[in-house]
């Protein structure tokens, strides 16, 4: 019984909180400098499925794709309530576009047959909105965008309110689905206590590996893997080994994947330079104001 | 995914709904009719719906040499699998080198998937499209005649310029009121084409019980001075004071995001990368710092004006004009110095007549 629901959740940099820290000098944005967040449209995405599961049972699968430091958004997910979490994390996924990025996670969706695919909307950083579209497609399931309600859940049907921006509309379709989910679909729940006691030390083995060449650095490259063996098959044993797949584990074909999957190539990036600038300035008093306005006036922009 | 092709024509989607044409495919014909001459190809439109045949002719007024019309009780309401099959459809039988599409709803759910579909590149909301030439890192290879597909990300901190030299089509969107409007010419001539497709016997998966659609309220994008207020207006009362001065003005009322979410307008009225994109005459800022988002939608305003009480707010990098002061204080005598000014002004530019 139940819907079993994979959530895609991006970990990005938070590029709605561009503060003076993050700024370089000539007045550019340091993306490096930025905190990595979960994309704040995904947590409605995981709060839509959490809210599936408690209400008709089924599991929550929560999969990003990132480096190794992505796990922190799928700790966060297990805060929260998810059931199994999934880093899929391969050098060779580098540089993927929308294109290549939907079909590595299609593919690695596929292995968990889901009913129900949940993606944020948009992510903050690439603010396509094009990635959930490209896994329906991959996939096979019917899209539905713009989530704002979900309002029946039968047998194998689905009923959801979309906001279309000019207006909504309810729509009914089969499982499965991919369902893109709005900031104003509901409000996320915030991490349980007791979970973050429990999950706060799952890591992924990525993680662990990173963490033994560290503490271990004089340590030959054999001693190191066995020590990160044995971290990880303990870890496992109390349930907090958090899966980590790549480009093979989930058999992706590499010519898709990456930038040689990636039919978009950045040709020029330039930085928006936020500081200085020439304007004339008129003081806050009636004759300078007067003054403006008789300018403004005198030159037919007004009046 | 289709091979490279030189000869291939420049294609907009016809967004339309119920019978009526969005206003950005017509803003694109403006951009694919400059795009397509410099190519030296032809510029389509692509219309899909049903009992549509009238719209062809408005779609060449615009600029478009070609019309492919798909006519079919399938294609009545707009949902994504159906449409894309159809569109997938007449990209490999036609094969056109660029294909853009609105960044509306209907386009950012639509073009993802037929880019998915076709396995070729789609680049989102686009602010500009150039014709240009790449040559990939590492590599002496030129490509000539590509498009050059712009755009900001990372919230607006960068521009982006994306090509796409190898899986075409060239694809991409732009968001409403980005491109401008071009001056339709009704004794343009075109060709309309009717496309047949294999729909008969097809189920959409998607069942439409309900629409609803509420009609935009606010003419932005016709105003020729917009006042706009932020979250530095304080309150809602206070927003008033953003009226009164729009009212004097014979002007629009705008706000950027923040006032939306403080509830002190409505969204119809919020300017930016996610409202509208306008270009008046003069913009007037009043309490708004100037983020990136909500430049994206006004930095081409012929004259802009900030008020801010912050010297430091980024909107004074990019205004013509500035108050540093309380907007409280500063709009008031802008609508004093507006109704005597006026007056004055029209007695001097009267008396000569007079004499
Ligand atoms: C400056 C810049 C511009 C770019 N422009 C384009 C472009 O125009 N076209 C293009 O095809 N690519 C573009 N890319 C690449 C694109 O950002 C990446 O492919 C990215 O992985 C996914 O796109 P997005 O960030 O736009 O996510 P969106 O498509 O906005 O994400 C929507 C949802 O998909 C899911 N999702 C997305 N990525 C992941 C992930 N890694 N793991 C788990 N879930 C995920 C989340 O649920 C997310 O909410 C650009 C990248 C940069 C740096
Ligand atoms: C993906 C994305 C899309 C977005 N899209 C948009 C968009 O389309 N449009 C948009 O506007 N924003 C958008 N935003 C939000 C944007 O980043 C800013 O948060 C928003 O524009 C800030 O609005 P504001 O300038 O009114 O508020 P603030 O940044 O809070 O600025 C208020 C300003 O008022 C000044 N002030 C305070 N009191 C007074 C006073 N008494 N007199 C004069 N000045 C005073 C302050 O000095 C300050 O500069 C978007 C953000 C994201 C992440």
């Amino acid at each position: 019984m139940g819907y079993d629901c994979v959530v895609c959740a991006k970990q990005v940099p938070d590029t709605k909180n561009i503060t003076g820290q993050a700024m370089k000098d000539d007045g550019t944005v340091n993306r490096a400098a930025l905190p990595a967040v979960f994309n704040p449209e995904d947590l409605h995405a995981l709060e839509t499925a959490l809210d599936i599961r408690d209400r008709f049972g089924g599991t929550v699968t929560v999969i990003t794709m990132g480096l190794p430091k992505a796990c922190q958004v799928l700790r966060d997910a297990l805060y929260r309530g998810a059931d199994r979490a999934i880093l899929i994390t391969d050098r060779r996924a580098a540089g993927s576009d929308t294109l290549a990025t939907s079909y590595i996670l299609s593919t690695a969706i596929r292995k968990l047959a889901p009913d129900i695919v949940l993606c944020g909307r948009q992510a903050i950083d690439g603010d396509t909105a094009q990635t959930g579209p490209q896994i329906a497609e991959k996939l096979d399931f019917t899209l539905i965008s713009y989530l704002e309600e979900l309002q029946a859940l039968e047998d194998q049907t689905i009923r959801v309110k979309r906001n279309v921006g000019n207006g909504w509309e309810v729509v009914e379709a089969r499982l499965p689905v991919l369902l893109t989910v709005m900031n104003t679909a509901n409000t996320p729940r915030p991490s349980g206590a007791k979970r973050i006691m429990r999950f706060k030390k799952a890591k992924a083995p990525a993680e662990v590996a990173g963490e033994v060449a560290a503490q271990m650095p004089q340590a030959g490259k054999p001693e190191q893997a066995a020590e990160t063996k044995n971290r990880c098959d303990a870890l496992a044993a109390k349930g907090l080994l958090i899966d980590q797949w790549d480009l093979s584990t989930i058999e992706a074909d590499l010519a898709w994947c990456g930038l040689a999957g990636s039919p978009t190539k950045v040709h020029r990036i330039q930085a928006i330079v936020l500081a200085g600038g020439q304007y004339r300035q008129f003081q806050p008093t009636d004759e300078s104001v007067g003054e403006l306005v008789g300018e403004l006036i005198r030159d037919h922009t007004i009046g | 995914m289709i091979e490279v092709n030189r000869k291939g024509e420049v294609w907009v989607f016809a967004e339309q709904e119920a019978g009526k044409l969005s206003d950005v495919p017509l803003e694109l014909l403006g951009k694919g009719r400059e795009l397509a001459d410099t190519l030296n190809v032809p510029l389509a439109a692509v219309l899909l719906g049903k009992g549509i045949d009238d719209l062809a002719s408005r779609l060449v007024a615009y600029g478009a040499d070609k019309v492919y019309v798909v006519d079919h009780r399938s294609l009545d309401l707009y949902q994504a699998a159906t449409y894309r099959k159809v569109f997938c459809d007449l990209v490999t039988r036609h094969k056109p080198q660029v294909v853009l599409f609105g960044a509306t709803a209907m386009g950012r759910d639509f073009a993802p998937t037929v880019a998915s579909a076709l396995r070729c590149g789609l680049t989102a909301d686009c602010t500009d499209l150039q014709i240009g030439e790449h040559t990939a890192p590492g590599s002496t290879q030129v490509h000539q005649g590509l498009l050059l597909q712009i755009r900001p990300a990372f919230g607006g901190s960068i521009i982006a310029t994306i090509v796409n030299f190898d899986r075409w089509p060239q694809m991409a969107t732009v968001r409403e009121g980005v491109m401008v409007m071009p001056t339709p010419d009704a004794h343009r001539q075109g060709q309309v084409l009717r496309e047949r497709v294999g729909l008969d016997g097809y189920e959409p998966p998607l069942k439409i019980l309900e629409i609803h659609r509420r009609e935009k309220k606010v003419d932005l994008k016709g105003a020729r001075v917009i006042v706009a207020g932020g979250a530095g207006v304080g309150t809602k009362d206070n927003f008033k004071l953003i009226w009164e001065l729009a009212n004097c003005l014979g002007g629009a009322v705008g706000c950027s995001r923040a006032a939306v979410d403080l509830g002190f307008a409505d969204k119809d009225h919020q300017i930016g990368q996610t409202g509208t994109t306008v270009r008046p005459v003069l913009y007037i800022a009043a309490g708004i710092s100037g983020a990136v988002q909500h430049r994206a939608g006004m930095e081409e305003s012929a004259k802009i004006l900030a008020i801010n009480s912050d010297p430091n707010a980024p909107i004074f990098s990019f205004a013509h004009y500035g108050i540093v002061g309380d907007l409280k204080m500063v709009i008031p005598k802008m609508i004093k110095a507006i109704r005597t000014g006026a007056k004055v002004e029209s007695l001097a530019t009267a008396a000569p007549a007079r004499v």
